[in-house]
């Protein structure tokens, strides 16, 4: 492949990403001069909004950073002033938040897994043609993404910007009856589940490990959602505040998010993160079919992603399940709060990731300054370095739609929320 | 208006501008019905589920998100001209969303305190609603759109009639649905007497008060709620902050929030 040859290919729009970004990608040869993911959300400044709001506004505003993803949010401020105030708000408050949270987890990977990643590793344009040759799959999937959309409007009444948080707990306790019917609907969701991990594994997906370090909440004795350490596969091992002293976010003139790094490194947040270092976290159940799908794990491979993502799926369904067996209403479906001054951090495992929160905060419980660091801005480098590495191992040789294509793969498979990344650059984007 | 003529699908685009994604979530969310609708109609460009065709022209445009920078401002141009029935979704494209609370304050200084080098950051220093770039034809108030008010206005525009618009308060629908007044009951600083309903009244519904995110009600009386709420003992200022919050755009609202914040300063 001597031919010299230069390209540029610009994907004005990334289709089926949540949020709007684009992608730059220049060759000369076999060599990437220009590599760019470009992200052209408006900033929308919510850390700056944020200011001067009372404690018990925060859940609702930072739910509209993302609609995708409005739960995660919400748990990593209620934590982040709880753990400031001194608050425990018991064990039922701290269940029923891990039941909301597999709901979001089901529903934001089933929606990623078959609206977003399979149409594009099935060789289809978008899952409604892909539901004309399979049927079975999708309906399986918008069933799955329906479930955890009831798990949520269960505790918040709807399943986007959810009414149910608040600080201290929840503003509502389920009926004994509304928890038993969707008790019944997880059951029968567990063979769906497990299903879904199979075929997820069986996907015809591209070979080739890659190094990154993986990094993820670590709790003492569960799978990680809503507490634990922040812990790397490099052995990084920290409280949620030290997090400042480790990640530093940089900006990057060429545009896109401030990029967030580990110790001046990329690092890779989200499903394959965290199955990477809780392996044994998980229940059986979820470690046999895991064992059974052929794939050693922890992964080193990018694109077992999807893998991951279903795997969640199939552990979050049944730990909802594990959960609301024995459900009863409580007392109280929360604990009263004494704000106080002080900085209040805490960091849970979004659907994508690791997303801490900072505030700030008055002897009056308002807020003075606030630091959010979602994500998708935890992925943004390795994203790059990822992009990098597989277009030199699928060789530039390929025509610009093959190598398009295996960009846009490349993206997709880390499930890039767009929204979420509260503080984007560059909006010098030109449309083409 | 006519109906759509047998055989013909109306072309859709749903566009997204400064938002969350949740509205556009309101079709994703539908489930297998997402599936029966992609059938009536045909989804043209919707980058998030897959089809990106941003300038063909379309029967119906749903735009998700508010104006906030100057290419934005020219391509809302552009989806108006390609787009025979132009429909907002959400407090974003229909109010200017939570992010418009910067028209209100110094946006510039807003954008160097959380990036280093604001020079790079090309946005405008105001988030603005469709309707003051474009003509509007329908606007869904939410935040988030429901499911329910996406299929109801693409049914009547196949329909070929004027979709219903719901301007009542919630309180309207607190009473129908036989909720108790969070209020009256409770003494929560409700936003539902001046808050228009279609949400179903879930706020009150998980008996706590309404933060009012689906916008103005037609007629709202703010004068005499916050009259109401500082009966209540709420302080003036915390009073103009529910005003200033999701739709802090929408003119009723700006005008109560701004008048207790400026008299109590």
């Amino acid at each position: 492949m001597t031919e010299q040859r230069n390209i540029t290919i610009r994907v004005p729009v990334l289709a089926r990403v949540e949020g709007e970004g684009a992608l730059e990608l220049e060759t000369r040869g076999q060599d990437i001069t220009t590599l760019r993911l470009r992200i052209f959300e408006p900033p929308r400044l919510f850390e700056k909004i944020l200011e001067e709001r009372d404690y018990s506004e925060v859940p609702e505003i930072v739910a509209r950073i993302c609609g995708i993803c409005p739960v995660a949010y919400q748990m990593s401020a209620v934590h982040a002033f709880e753990r400031l105030f001194g608050v425990d708000p018991g064990s039922w408050v701290r269940d029923m938040r891990r039941v909301l949270y597999c709901g979001e987890w089901v529903q934001s990977h089933a929606l990623h897994i078959h609206l977003l990643a399979a149409p594009d590793l099935l060789g289809y344009d978008n899952a409604i043609a892909m539901a004309r040759d399979h049927a079975e799959v999708v309906r399986r999937g918008l069933q799955l993404q329906a479930l955890g959309n009831d798990l949520i409007r269960l505790f918040g009444a709807r399943s986007v910007h959810p009414v149910g948080v608040r600080v201290g707990g929840f503003y509502h306790a389920p009926s004994r009856s509304d928890v038993a019917e969707l008790y019944v609907r997880l059951l029968a969701a567990v063979p769906d589940a497990e299903a879904l991990v199979r075929w997820a594994a069986a996907l015809d997906l591209p070979a080739g490990e890659q190094r990154f370090v993986s990094v993820s909440l670590r709790h003492p004795a569960e799978y990680p959602m809503n507490a634990g350490r922040l812990t790397s596969s490099a052995g990084l091992d920290v409280a949620v505040e030290e997090f400042e002293l480790h990640f530093a976010e940089q900006q990057v003139e060429h545009s896109t998010a401030l990029y967030c790094l580990l110790k001046g490194r990329p690092y890779l947040v989200g499903p394959l993160a965290r199955i990477n270092l809780n392996l044994e976290r998980l229940p059986a159940a979820v470690r046999v079919v895991l064992d059974e799908s052929g794939i050693l794990w922890p992964s080193r491979n990018p694109f077992h992603a999807i893998v991951a993502r279903a795997a969640e799926i199939y552990y979050a369904v049944l730990e909802a399940s594990r959960i609301l067996k024995d459900y009863s209403v409580p007392a109280a479906p929360y604990t009263a709060v004494e704000p106080k001054a002080g900085v209040a951090i805490a960091s849970t495992e979004a659907p994508r990731g690791m997303l801490w929160h900072r505030y700030d905060v008055n002897e009056d419980g308002r807020v003075v300054r606030a630091r959010i660091v979602p994500p998708t801005s935890q992925n943004q480098a390795r994203i790059e370095a990822d992009l990098r590495h597989s277009l030199e191992a699928f060789g530039l040789d390929h025509s610009d739609d093959e190598l398009r294509r295996r960009c846009e793969m490349v993206i997709r498979s880390y499930d890039p929320c767009i929204s979420c990344a509260t503080h984007f650059l560059d909006l010098r984007i030109e449309r083409y | 208006m006519t109906p759509v003529a047998a055989g013909y699908k109306p072309q859709v685009a749903v566009h997204k501008f400064a938002s969350c994604d949740g509205c556009q979530l309101a079709f994703l969310n539908l489930g297998e019905d997402l599936l029966l609708l992609s059938s009536l109609v045909e989804f043209v460009h919707f980058a998030e589920a897959g089809p990106v065709n941003p300038e063909a022209p379309v029967d119906i445009a749903f735009v998700e998100g508010s104006i906030s920078t100057a290419k934005d401002v020219e391509r809302i141009q552009l989806v108006r001209a390609r787009s025979r029935f132009l429909v907002t979704i959400g407090a974003c494209a229909t109010a200017g969303g939570l992010q418009a609370l910067r028209n209100l304050a110094d946006g510039q200084a807003w954008i160097a305190d959380i990036y280093a080098i604001p020079a790079y950051v090309e946005s405008l220093m105001s988030s603005t609603a469709v309707a003051q770039h474009v003509k509007v034809d329908l606007e869904l108030w939410g935040c988030p759109v429901s499911s329910r008010q996406l299929v109801a206005a693409v049914r009547a525009l196949l329909f070929g009639v004027a979709p219903v618009e719901e301007r009542d308060k919630v309180c309207m629908e607190c009473k129908r649905s036989q909720i108790v007044c969070v209020m009256v009951a409770h003494g929560l600083p409700c936003m539902g007497p001046v808050t228009r309903t279609g949400c179903g009244a879930l706020c009150p519904s998980f008996g706590r008060d309404c933060y009012a995110c689906y916008g103005p009600a037609e007629n709202p009386n703010t004068q005499a709620l916050t009259r109401r709420l500082e009966g209540l003992g709420i302080a003036p200022a915390a009073i103009g902050r529910r005003f200033l919050s999701i739709n802090n755009g929408a003119a009723p609202f700006t005008e109560a929030g701004l008048r207790l914040m400026h008299d109590h300063d």
